[in-house]
């Protein structure tokens, strides 16, 4: 790897923002509706401008706030079209009505969020305490590494979402600071390939505002008594079996991805040096870089650890982390975000929660809150910790507070 | 790979500078990283931004605590946060200043010092103190980690707010040519 690569004619340099902004005009959206929030507001101050330059062909629509973003979209996708926006902290905060109403319904829209703490304290700054705090809203939720992996993904996810078998919304999460504006070499892919990739837009064959086909859309349903309630665990029961149809869709779009663009990402869970490992790191989002770096580090004293990353989070893939994480002798799970109830990060419980079968030893550290940083030196102190459970240290089950001493 | 931490203050460019060098450094073929380090920063408020580069792949998106190269935009935010701070041994430091090398304070790690009377050269090209071309220029000058060719291509790319582009290109240019180079004699022995 120490030649200098020949950059290639297709390639941009821009940050996470700009680049999920340009996955969107190839997508070939109908209809963006927008309202800016830090550390979004650049993101649709792209899409902006290449609605304005005719670049994407459009429709943009500038609302008062967040709660009426998604509502004229819900209008959009129901009459039939491909929509996007993003959002984060408290513009997720304030969609949240609609944002419940979305997977219901059954919707295949795409919609970013750069994650944000939230309030309060007042932050401004990455974590993915929003995208979290919705994660049982029935939303699919992936979580991206890489500025490419922002574009790929984001296209990718129009393929899940409109997928007959999933008819869900995809939330792609992207780390507010860290890639929101980290700026690196992402490359395009061709718009007539994308386009190939996509295929045609068929989002409200189930559920459509039509003229022409006349129904009533989300009418009352449930209740005690008659067919309500057999009625409503049947859609319940659909939303289900979509998100389960979801990680298999997510792989087989990942795998077509790769074959037609040559860039693989691991759909579900990554496992990083995880062939002889006898214990492991779990990470998500934009941490990974700096965890697997602090995993070579560790690898190069004679540490037999490994790491395993989650994209898809919801749903969650239980079979998968259980497969590559039950054989372990510890791990030691990292999150961006609070569980208040459990005391320890999301994703830790999660994970553990998969493991519950193999009961692996396990800790949970949280780090990277309101936009303080994840490096090499903070894996470093989470590899340790594990390794001492590893090798038979008592788990106290405190959770670890990795930028605590700062 | 090389970690380089631009510092400066709001308004002055930092970020886009940032942008500007990683655009140049992947045009060259390099893996390169920029990461600008901000939330509701304000004019004149001490900003920083940190772009890695290397002949493979980046893989940690963090802020840089140990660099290789200070690139310092403003000649006065060195007096509200320490500059130096974490800087690796035999460092580059390229600066804004209009003072001689004797007059400056500055980190024993340093080996290499490229001093450059951006204000001066920005207020005669642009009216007033915008740095951040200027000290770019200066950066390839002192470094050699990028080349004037690529940089002034990555200046053609962008989109400029504050001034045109000719007069971005002749900042580049008078920030290169006017950029006084030091080689520090080790002060410390080893």
């Amino acid at each position: 790897m120490n030649a200098i690569l020949k950059p290639k004619p297709n390639f941009i340099v821009c940050d996470g923002n700009e680049a999920a902004a340009w996955a969107v005009s190839l997508a070939q959206v109908d209809m963006v509706a927008v309202y800016p929030i830090t550390p979004q507001s650049s993101l649709v101050e792209y899409l902006a401008k290449f609605v304005a330059d005719g670049r994407l062909k459009a429709e943009i629509v500038d609302v008062e706030g967040e709660h009426s973003v998604l509502s004229v979209l819900h209008g959009a996708a129901l009459a039939g079209a491909r929509t996007y926006t993003a959002t984060c902290g408290p513009g997720l905060a304030f969609m949240f009505e609609p944002y419940m109403r979305t997977p219901g319904l059954r919707m295949p829209m795409v919609m970013t969020i750069v994650t944000r703490d939230t309030l309060t304290p007042q932050s401004v700054w990455g974590g993915h305490q929003d995208a979290m705090s919705v994660r049982e809203a029935g939303w699919i939720q992936i979580y991206c590494e890489t500025l490419q992996e922002v574009l790929d993904t984001t296209i990718m996810a129009y393929r899940i979402a409109e997928d007959h078998g999933v008819m869900l919304p995809v939330n792609v999460c992207h780390d507010g600071n860290y890639l929101s504006f980290a700026t690196g070499r992402v490359e395009l892919p061709d718009q007539a390939e994308v386009a190939a990739f996509l295929g045609s837009r068929d989002v409200n064959w189930h559920a459509a505002l039509d003229p022409e086909r006349p129904m009533a859309i989300d009418p009352l349903t449930g209740g005690a008594g008659g067919p309500g309630p057999a009625l409503f665990v049947r859609y319940r029961q659909g939303q289900c079996a979509g998100m389960q149809n979801a990680l298999g869709v997510i792989e087989k779009v990942h795998a077509e991805w790769a074959e037609r663009f040559g860039r693989s990402h691991a759909p579900l869970i990554e496992g990083y040096r995880m062939e002889d490992a006898d214990y492991a790191i779990v990470t998500i989002g934009s941490m990974t870089g700096a965890a697997k770096d602090a995993v070579d580090a560790a690898r190069d004293r004679g540490e037999r650890v490994g790491l395993a990353k989650v994209k898809t989070y919801r749903p969650f893939p239980i079979k998968a982390v259980a497969a590559l994480l039950s054989g372990m002798r510890a791990i030691g799970v990292v999150d961006r975000s609070v569980s208040f109830g459990w005391n320890s990060g999301p994703l830790y419980q999660d994970v553990t929660g998969a493991l519950h079968a193999s009961a692996v030893p396990a800790i949970s550290f949280i780090g990277g809150l309101a936009g303080a940083d994840l490096t090499v030196g903070h894996f470093a102190r989470v590899i340790e910790r594990t390794a001492d459970l590893a090798r038979g240290a008592a788990a106290s089950g405190d959770t670890i507070w990795l930028n605590e001493h700062d | 790979m090389i970690e380089i931490r631009l510092h400066g203050r709001g308004g002055q460019g930092a970020v886009l500078a940032g942008n500007i060098l990683a655009s140049a450094l992947a045009k060259e073929g390099r893996h390169v990283v920029a990461i600008p380090s901000f939330g509701f920063e304000r004019r004149g408020a001490p900003v920083a931004s940190f772009l890695r580069f290397d002949t493979r792949e980046i893989r940690q998106m963090t802020n840089i605590y140990a660099p290789d190269c200070v690139l310092c935009i403003d000649p006065t935010v060195g007096r509200a946060v320490n500059i130096f701070d974490g800087i690796k041994d035999g460092a580059y430091w390229v600066q804004t200043t209009a003072k001689p090398i004797a007059e400056l304070q500055f980190s024993e790690k340093i080996a290499t010092v490229g001093l450059c009377d951006a204000v001066g050269i920005a207020l005669d090209v642009f009216r007033r103190s915008i740095t951040n071309t200027i000290m770019l220029g200066a950066l390839a000058r002192t470094t050699g980690f990028v080349s004037l060719e690529s940089l002034r291509a990555a200046i053609e790319d962008s989109a400029f707010r504050d001034a045109g582009l000719g007069q971005n290109l002749e900042a580049l240019e008078r920030g290169y040519h006017e950029t006084v180079v030091h080689h520090i004699e080790r002060r410390v022995a080893a």
